[in-house]
């Protein structure tokens, strides 16, 4: 039956799916609900993404799957195998190669192109819900536009820590519209969602929403004009492993005496480098 | 000079039980009115309808904005409702808590409706709170207490400061000074007038005390069981009431 | 030809006391007086024969049953609460015999306050109040206090100086020299003579006949207003 039901869903769910991801796809920023199904994983795990990329995936697609930048975590290989077994999809850690990419907390160092997808799991869709509890307020509040109360948010950290404290799930306006959560990335791949060449689709498996940002969409992190957004990361510091500048840098606690060592968090990008020094050396 | 509110045949249902029925007033630029009445005679009812804050069954409400002129407020769009709410209207609440964001800072709460309106400069929103707390006596220096540190008459003054941070033309108000101390209501009756005085505000009070609107209001309107029994000069109601109600009102308040 | 700025005719008034079987009380019929441009007018009669009624008619706190009452060219019978308000804010003093104030507010910013609706500068209109405080011997320390504290003479001369710190071309006057010491009283007399002279129409009731005597050029009995008890 992998003919007829490719990727795990079957018929009525996928084409539910797939019209959900049509209609965020054409409101962008705009979170679609759906009737998110039952995933042979735990809520937490991704059975949002799970869902969207079961949704996109094609036989000829190559997959790869990301958690906190890495190939190699439980989640990314777990999800990864999960779909070479049930659609039988070439899978990668190379992004360049990969046509699909899944991924929790991270967008990938090296630049996306078009014609790739990148599907993000998401924990907490909605903007601005420790701003406003009532789910109908807050869908009000997007409808009218209604976003002082973001801004309200802001203020309150520049006035308590002197500049705008987000460092992850850093608020965005998707084309000077809907004011978007971009799941939990750290807010130094804020950037990357602006302007983007790939297609980037967002699954809340457990607040069955999906939302989506078609190719190239404005994206803008939300600021004041004195206090501007800043793509920030560990300051001064450089990868241990491959000596990149310009990366995310996760922090490794190495003993129990305070030595630590800042790596890559996307490991393709620092292995990429490696391997091109190693060859440069050679 | 064209009226700032008209209302017109303003009517609102519960039920079949009547929350206000048939009213209707015009209040022009800088006049204060006040409604008096007992618990349940259906000013609060009318307060909310005038604000857009519910619906009446008939009736139309017509208030001159500073784009287009005069508009039935009633028939507008919702976001043309929370518009006027946000800019040319104001809403003091009797309790502060219903009317103020408790989890966040003085300096937030002033500065909320200012970028709800797309003020998005830190250091001018913060100088124009810090400005406005100031102008309703509160210790600028408070500018990042929350609003729980404040007593019942700071946080009053605070609400106050963040209804008219963004200059609205219309103030509603519903019982203002409800829950405060007399020596701090009188503190807040001074704050009022002065400002309604200096920023050319027109105000719609709901109150059911009679010294209050003598003190605030220039027009006055009596209701009962939902209907306005009478209206007209504020010191000509309470002086010389013609209704047998009125008269019961007034001559129901004690005298110190 | 001076201008006529009070004038009054054929005002009819009675009190309907719903609360009391609706009892009708009739207090005045068929009331008729004009006043000129700087010319005082007293009112006259016996106790309870009505001058305080007319008066607040003419403020315009008591409404009027039949007749007419023109203030300054407004018709006060059928006014919108806005024209009298409008009257009262530029044209209409009154002088009343009780200081209603809101508690805590300075003596300065009491008797400013006309001259600030009106729209005038707070710094111009304090010195006008400071002014006129001083010439009403009210002590300088007194004046950042409330007056709901001060004495009855001092609380009415609080009330004489907001009333006269504008320049109203119709004034009313109730008792304006009632519980005052005689250097007192003269400052208040000399202040009725200057509104005269700059041509302010005023009607007052003055139980003080010296007073009455000095600043008055007629006299109007009201006791021909009193309507017959018989009724009754």
């Amino acid at each position: 039956m992998t003919e007829y039901n490719f990727a795990y869903l079957d018929e009525a769910t996928k084409r539910m799916l797939r019209r959900a991801i049509l209609k965020a796809v054409a409101i962008p920023g705009y979170q679609v609900p759906f009737s998110s199904r039952e995933m042979p994983m735990p809520y937490g795990w991704g059975t949002g993404g799970v869902q969207v990329t079961a949704a996109c995936l094609l036989p000829e697609d190559t997959l790869k799957v990301i958690d906190q930048g890495a190939d190699d975590t439980t989640n990314a290989v777990s999800i990864r195998k999960f779909f070479a077994r049930v659609a039988g999809v070439a899978t990668t850690e190379a992004t360049a190669t990969a046509s699909v990419i899944q991924t929790r907390h991270r967008i990938p160092e090296t630049p996306l192109t078009e014609g790739q997808i990148l599907v993000f799991q998401v924990p907490i869709p909605e903007p601005l819900r420790f701003l406003e509890p009532r789910e109908t307020e807050t869908r009000t509040m997007h409808a009218l536009e209604d976003y002082g109360l973001m801004q309200v948010r802001l203020y309150e950290d520049i006035a308590k820590h002197g500049e705008i404290a987000r460092a992850y799930a850093y608020p965005v306006r998707v084309e000077g519209r809907y004011i978007m959560d971009p799941s939990p990335i750290p807010k130094f791949d804020n950037p990357k969602l602006d302007n983007s060449p790939a297609l980037q689709l967002f699954g809340a498996g457990r607040e069955c929403r999906i939302y989506a940002l078609p190719p190239y969409t404005r994206v803008e992190s939300l600021d004041f004009d004195d206090y501007p957004f800043t793509a920030s990361k560990a300051a001064g510091q450089v990868c241990a492993i491959c000596g990149a500048e310009d990366s995310y840098l996760d922090e490794v606690i190495t003993d129990d005496a305070g030595g630590r060592m800042f790596v890559c968090s996307d490991t393709d990008y620092c292995a990429t480098r490696v391997a091109a020094q190693a060859e440069d050396a050679a | 000079m064209t009226p700032l509110l008209q209302v017109e045949g303003l009517s609102k249902f519960y039920g079949t039980h009547l929350g206000c029925g048939d009213v209707n007033f015009t209040l022009w630029p800088g006049e204060v009115m006040g409604i008096v009445g007992e618990s349940g005679s259906g000013k609060s009812t009318l307060l909310n309808c005038l604000a857009g804050h519910m619906a009446p069954d008939t009736g139309r409400v017509i208030f001159d904005t500073r784009t287009d002129g005069p508009r039935d407020t009633v028939t507008m769009t919702e976001p043309e409702r929370r518009w006027l709410a946000r800019t040319d209207w104001a809403f003091v609440h009797q309790n502060p808590r219903d009317g103020l964001r408790m989890n966040v800072s003085a300096g937030g709460n002033v500065g909320d409706r200012l970028m709800a309106v797309g003020a998005r400069h830190y250091g001018d929103i913060r100088r124009e709170a810090g400005d406005w707390l100031e102008r309703v006596e509160i210790d600028p220096t408070r500018i990042d207490d929350r609003p729980r540190a404040f007593s019942g008459g700071m946080q009053q003054r605070l609400q106050i400061a963040r209804n008219l941070v963004t200059g609205p033309r219309l103030v509603f108000m519903d019982e203002p000074t409800g829950g405060l101390d007399v020596s701090v209501q009188a503190r807040l009756l001074d704050l009022l007038r002065g400002l309604v005085r200096r920023l050319g505000l027109s105000a719609v009070i709901v109150t059911h005390d009679l010294a209050v609107v003598r003190l605030l209001a220039d027009r006055l309107m009596v209701m009962k069981d939902g209907c306005v029994v009478e209206q007209g000069l504020t010191d000509q109601v309470l002086d010389d009431p013609q209704h047998a109600y009125t008269q019961l009102l007034v001559s129901s308040v004690l005298q110190v | 030809m001076s201008k006529v700025m009070i004038e009054i005719s054929g005002v009819t008034k009675r009190f309907v006391l719903h609360n009391q079987g609706g009892a009708v009380l009739p207090v005045m019929q068929g009331a008729a007086l004009s006043v000129q441009e700087g010319e005082c007018v007293a009112l006259v009669g016996a106790s309870g024969a009505g001058k305080s009624t007319l008066m607040r008619m003419i403020w315009g706190n008591y409404r009027c049953d039949e007749g007419s009452i023109q203030v300054a060219g407004v018709e006060l019978c059928c006014a919108a609460p806005r024209e009298v308000i409008a009257l009262r804010r530029s044209k209409l003093g009154y002088v009343s015999q009780f200081l209603r104030v809101i508690p805590r507010v300075p003596t300065l910013d009491v008797v400013a306050e006309p001259l600030l609706a009106q729209g005038m500068d707070e710094l111009q209109a304090q010195a006008r109040a400071r002014a006129m405080l001083a010439r009403l011997n009210i002590p300088e320390r007194l004046w950042w206090l409330s007056p709901t504290t001060f004495s009855g003479g001092e609380q009415q001369r609080v009330n004489i100086a907001r009333g006269f710190i504008q320049d109203w071309p119709v004034m009313l006057l109730d008792e304006p020299t009632a519980s005052l010491d005689a250097g007192n009283r003269a400052v208040v007399l000399d202040l009725i003579a200057e509104a005269k002279a700059r041509g302010a129409a005023i009607l007052g009731i003055f139980h003080d006949a010296e007073a009455r005597a000095a600043v008055c050029d007629r006299e109007v009995d009201v006791t021909g207003f009193t309507p017959a008890r018989s009724a009754a």
